[in-house]
C-alpha cells in the first residue's frame, strides 16, 4: 500500500503527460461550429450572376457543399481547381461570395472558371457572420433539407476531400429520398 | 541627471500621445451616451476574436473583428441587451468567443477542479500531519521485545568492535 502512493506522482504525471501529447496534435485554430444540425440561416441576398436576381436559403439545393470564398484569399485560389474538379465529376458545389467586390469575383469565375451551381453574392459579411464564418475558405456540406452537416475550414485538397467530405456527401445522396 | 530626468519624461509624454493618437485612429463610433460606450468597450473586451484567438475584439485588427464590432455597435444602437448581444455570438461561433466560459456540465470541472484540488490538497496535509505527530509521540512508549534487545545489544557490539 505504502509503495502504491510512492507510485502516485507518477501515475498523476503520466496522466497529464498523456493529455499534453494529446494537445500537440490538436489544431487551435478549428472551432466545432455550432450550426452542425441546423437548418441553413434564412437570407436574401443577390445573385453573383445577375445582381437583380435575389437568392435565398431555398435556392441552395442538397445535398451539396456550400463554399465561403473571395477573389482577396489565396487559399481560395489554392483550392479552385479541385472545386473545379470535383464539379466535372457531378458533385453539387454553391459558393457564397464573402466581403468581395462583385465585378473582380465574375472575373476571377471567367479566369478560372466556375464550379458553382448558385453563387450567392454576401459583399458586407452578413451571412458570413450568420454561418459562423471567420475567415475564408470554409466550406460547409448541407443535406436535401437545407440542413448543415459537416464544416470544413481550409482549403479542400485530394487528401481533405477523400478523408473527411467524400463519404459523407456520399452518404446524403444514398439518404436522399 | 536632471537632464535625464527630462529626457525620460519627454519621452514618455510623447509615447502617451502616440498611443492616444492610435486609439482615436480605431474608435470611431459615435454613442448616444457614456453609458452606451462603456458598454460597447466591456462587451468588446470579454469577446474572444474567433480568427486570432488570443485577442479580443476590441484589439484585434482581422477583418472579423472589424465585422464583429460594428455588428455588436449596431445591436447596442437597436437597444439591444447585453445578453442578448452575447447570445448573438454565441448562437453562430460557439462558446468559444466567450472569455468566460459558461457553467454546465461540460465544465463544472473546469470551475470547481481547482477548488476540489485545494481540498484534497488540505486532507493530504492535514493527515501528514497527524502522522508526523504520531510519531512523535510513540517512540517513548515503545518497549522492545526481549529478542529485539538481543539483537540491538548485538549490532551495537558489532559496532563497537569494527570501529575498535
Amino acid at each position: 500500500m505504502k509503495r502504491l502512493i510512492l507510485l502516485l506522482p507518477l501515475a498523476l504525471f503520466l496522466g497529464v503527460a498523456v493529455f499534453l501529447y494529446r494537445g500537440l496534435f490538436l489544431n487551435p485554430q478549428e472551432l466545432p461550429s455550432v450550426l452542425i444540425d441546423k437548418p441553413l440561416p434564412a437570407f436574401s441576398l443577390p445573385d453573383l450572376k445577375d445582381e437583380q436576381r435575389l437568392i435565398t436559403e431555398k435556392d441552395l439545393k442538397g445535398p451539396a457543399l456550400v463554399n465561403v470564398w473571395a477573389t482577396w484569399c489565396p487559399t481560395c485560389k489554392a483550392e479552385h481547381q479541385m472545386l473545379n474538379q470535383l464539379a466535372k465529376a457531378g458533385v453539387v458545389i454553391h459558393g457564397v461570395n464573402y466581403k468581395d467586390d462583385s465585378v473582380a469575383a465574375r472575373q476571377w469565375l471567367k479566369d478560372y472558371l466556375d464550379p458553382y451551381q448558385v453563387n450567392v453574392a454576401d459583399p458586407q459579411g452578413s451571412l458570413g457572420i450568420n454561418l459562423g464564418v471567420y475567415g475564408a475558405p470554409e466550406t460547409f456540406l448541407i443535406d436535401a433539407q437545407g440542413i448543415i452537416r459537416h464544416k470544413y475550414v481550409g482549403a479542400i485538397d485530394e487528401r481533405v476531400w477523400r478523408e473527411e467530405l467524400a463519404p459523407r456527401y456520399q452518404a446524403l445522396l444514398e439518404s436522399k429520398p | 541627471m536632471k537632464r535625464l530626468l527630462i529626457a525620460c519624461l519627454l519621452g514618455a509624454a510623447v509615447g502617451l500621445g502616440l498611443v492616444g493618437a492610435a486609439r482615436a485612429a480605431i474608435d470611431t463610433y459615435e454613442f448616444k451616451d457614456e453609458v452606451e460606450r462603456e458598454r460597447f468597450r466591456s462587451l468588446t473586451e470579454e469577446l474572444r476574436c474567433p480568427k486570432c484567438q488570443n485577442q479580443n475584439i476590441a484589439d484585434s485588427n482581422a477583418p472579423i473583428a472589424t465585422d464583429l464590432r460594428r455588428e455588436i455597435y449596431r445591436m447596442l444602437d437597436d437597444g439591444r441587451s447585453d445578453k442578448e448581444i452575447v447570445d448573438f455570438l454565441v448562437m453562430r461561433y460557439g462558446d468559444f468567443v466567450m472569455y468566460k466560459p459558461p457553467l454546465d456540465s461540460r465544465t463544472w470541472l473546469l470551475w470547481y477542479g481547482p477548488f476540489g484540488l485545494l481540498g484534497l490538497g488540505a486532507i493530504v496535509l492535514c493527515v501528514l500531519v497527524l502522522r508526523r505527530r504520531k510519531v512523535e509521540k510513540a517512540p517513548a512508549q515503545v518497549a522492545l521485545s526481549k529478542a529485539e534487545r538481543e539483537r540491538l545489544d548485538a549490532l551495537l557490539k558489532e559496532n563497537r568492535d569494527t570501529q575498535d
